[in-house]
């Protein structure tokens, strides 16, 4: 289907593009404008795509309301830890099971499996109760710990083994050869080698914790130690309403750092997750 | 998989008889998957019993009694007028969030595959709500199905009065399904363009030469030689879809009534909210089951529609 469209096609494509383009960019767009707008602008009629007057404090509100600068740390070194974590687990696992013999190899690896058929919300009520036996409710450590070594990490360890097995061998074997230990040979010469493996993993893994949300209302009751998808909707008026302004100012604060960082690194984004062992 | 077994020629400096290749190979693969192991098993096994052992349980938080009530509780699904609604909405959420992202993901890879300057930055553009927090787009979302919110401000210009999305049962339901799929059908996106490119160029000159229509050419080539693909993501969609409990909670709390209550969130207000611990647990076997059946039954499929395997 690579042949060349005829101008008018190619007219047709770029405007049927745009068309569908917009419910993907104007939700952003428009968070981004309603925040900096007075609360009596946000409703307004007719919409204001571009802000008429602009309203600063709406910022300064989401640092008063709440410890916002401290879920923004509680979110980022959660997030910062499991995607470290979930990479050094991942690829010595998906190495193990694509490379070294061992006795059950295959046994365990269906075993481990079993992780990516039993979604974290069917595990919630005794997670929860396990975690409360070990005093760990209220802290950050249910939120590091299951998606490390629990069931989110499978589905890297599952990329992982795909990459090592598509990875030539000869080169380890020339190092076993000459005596090196499979740690080493690990450390030096495959890990390397799998940088691209390693990078997918490293982004789906910190979107996942990023957006996690059913687990920190599980386990988070103190303000201190909200994340900030659950900070953002704490941001309620005297009636339970939203108060939509300074929520969406959060949102904002929430969303660009990332998107930027996407928007820069955009192609080993979207070619690590295309290449990597999701081709299934 | 391959390793060349050297068992006559002990390693280097390994002096020792009983750490043979063999034997030593046996424990680096155990050391190296020991903390996923451990991991899985304290994470997902235990939990997995303990949800069935409490399953069988009345488990009263307030009381602090935990009684062996043998199947009352799933005897209890069985009576719950509640679940038929549940069950039903489940039901449409999963199968119009496939439906819906699975056809505008290959509309788009098939779109975003064409020769044309520029077609990056729509595949940038595309993929761009991926990245952006879910509850963050999930507000937006819901401040822009508000009765006087962005859409039916911009339906109001042109003289259209939208309904009050998130208050009415049929809206409420295809909303939390599109602002869900908006959010991840860039995921699919790219996973369908990259089965796209990997269909070889001469397939098509060679039905082109024959003179065969675009259409059959979608259907009889791309189709068969993408439908690994297709199973993949099929199955990664529908058992996400199962697990979408953010946007529920953020945008409709179920409502209006309970026709956006999924059975996540249903599992969710019974075990957290009401503090029906053994009830939820009877949820969550529940939805084990469904998981693991249709995954199954999808597994199975690949058989007859898969066109071959890699």
């Amino acid at each position: 289907m690579k042949a060349e469209l005829s101008p008018r096609r190619q007219v047709f494509l770029y405007g049927l593009l745009c068309v569908l383009l917009i419910p993907f960019v104007f939700p952003t767009w428009w968070m981004v404008t309603s925040s900096v707008k007075p609360i009596s602008d946000i409703f307004a009629f007719p919409p204001q795509l571009v802000p008429e007057s602009y309203d600063w404090t709406t910022y300064s509100k989401v640092f008063e309301l709440q410890p916002f600068v401290k879920q923004y740390w509680n979110s980022a070194y959660v997030a910062a830890l499991v995607t470290v974590g979930t990479m050094i687990v991942s690829s010595m696992a998906g190495y193990a099971f694509a490379r070294i013999k061992f006795p059950f190899a295959n046994a365990i690896f269906v075993v481990v499996l079993l992780g990516l058929l039993i979604p974290s919300e069917v595990t919630i009520v005794p997670l929860f109760q396990m975690f409360l036996k070990a005093g760990m409710v209220n802290t950050h450590w249910p939120l590091i710990l299951v998606p490390i070594f629990g069931a989110p990490s499978v589905f890297a360890t599952f990329v992982m083994r795909q990459f090592f097995i598509a990875l030539p061998v000869e080169l380890e074997e020339a190092a076993r050869v000459d005596g090196l230990g499979r740690f080493k040979i690990f450390r030096k010469i495959a890990l390397p080698l799998a940088r691209p493996a390693l990078a997918s993993v490293a982004i789906f893994t910190f979107l996942h914790s990023w957006n996690l949300y059913l687990e920190p209302i599980v386990f988070l009751s103190s303000a201190d130690k909200f994340t900030l998808p659950q900070a953002l909707t704490q941001y309620t008026d005297a009636y339970g309403g939203p108060m939509w302004n300074i929520q969406l100012a959060a949102a904002t604060l929430t969303a660009l750092p990332v998107l930027i960082v996407f928007i820069i690194a955009q192609k080993q984004f979207v070619e690590g997750l295309a290449h990597t062992g999701l081709k299934g | 998989m391959a390793v060349v077994q050297q068992t006559a020629r002990p390693e280097g400096r390994s002096s020792s008889s009983f750490w043979t290749i063999a034997r030593r190979d046996s424990l680096a693969g155990f050391l190296f998957i020991a903390p996923q192991l451990i991991g899985i098993t304290l994470f997902v096994l235990i939990p997995l019993c303990l949800v069935f052992w409490y399953s069988l349980h009345e488990w009263n938080v307030l009381a602090n009694t935990f009684t062996y009530t043998g199947l009352a509780n799933y005897q209890m699904l069985l009576e719950d007028t509640s679940l038929p609604s549940v069950l039903g909405a489940t039901a449409i959420f999963s199968a119009g969030l496939v439906i819906f992202n699975l056809s505008l993901a290959l509309l788009l890879a098939v779109l975003l595959n064409q020769k044309l300057a520029g077609i990056t930055i729509f595949r940038t553009l595309f993929f761009s709500p991926v990245v952006v927090s879910l509850v963050a787009w999930t507000i937006v979302w819901g401040f822009l199905l508000q009765k006087n919110g962005g859409i039916n401000g911009v339906l109001l210009v042109f003289g259209i009065e939208g309904p009050n999305w998130l208050r009415e049962p049929v809206t409420a339901m295809i909303s939390v399904i599109v602002v869900q799929v908006f959010k991840n059908v860039g995921l699919n996106m790219i996973l369908f363009l990259a089965a796209l490119q990997g269909v070889p160029n001469e397939l098509y000159e060679a039905a082109r030469i024959d003179g065969a229509p675009r259409f059959k050419q979608f259907r009889r080539i791309t189709l068969p030689l993408i439908s690994p693909t297709i199973l993949l993501t099929s199955i990664i969609t529908i058992v996400g879809s199962l697990q979408v409990f953010a946007q529920i909670a953020v945008l409709t709390q179920g409502g209006p009534g309970l026709t956006t209550t999924v059975l996540v969130y249903y599992l969710y207000q019974q075990a957290f909210q009401f503090h029906f611990f053994g009830y939820g647990s009877t949820l969550s076997i529940m939805l084990f089951v469904i998981v693991a059946v249709l995954t199954f039954a999808q597994w199975q499929m690949r058989k007859r529609i898969v066109f071959y395997e890699s």
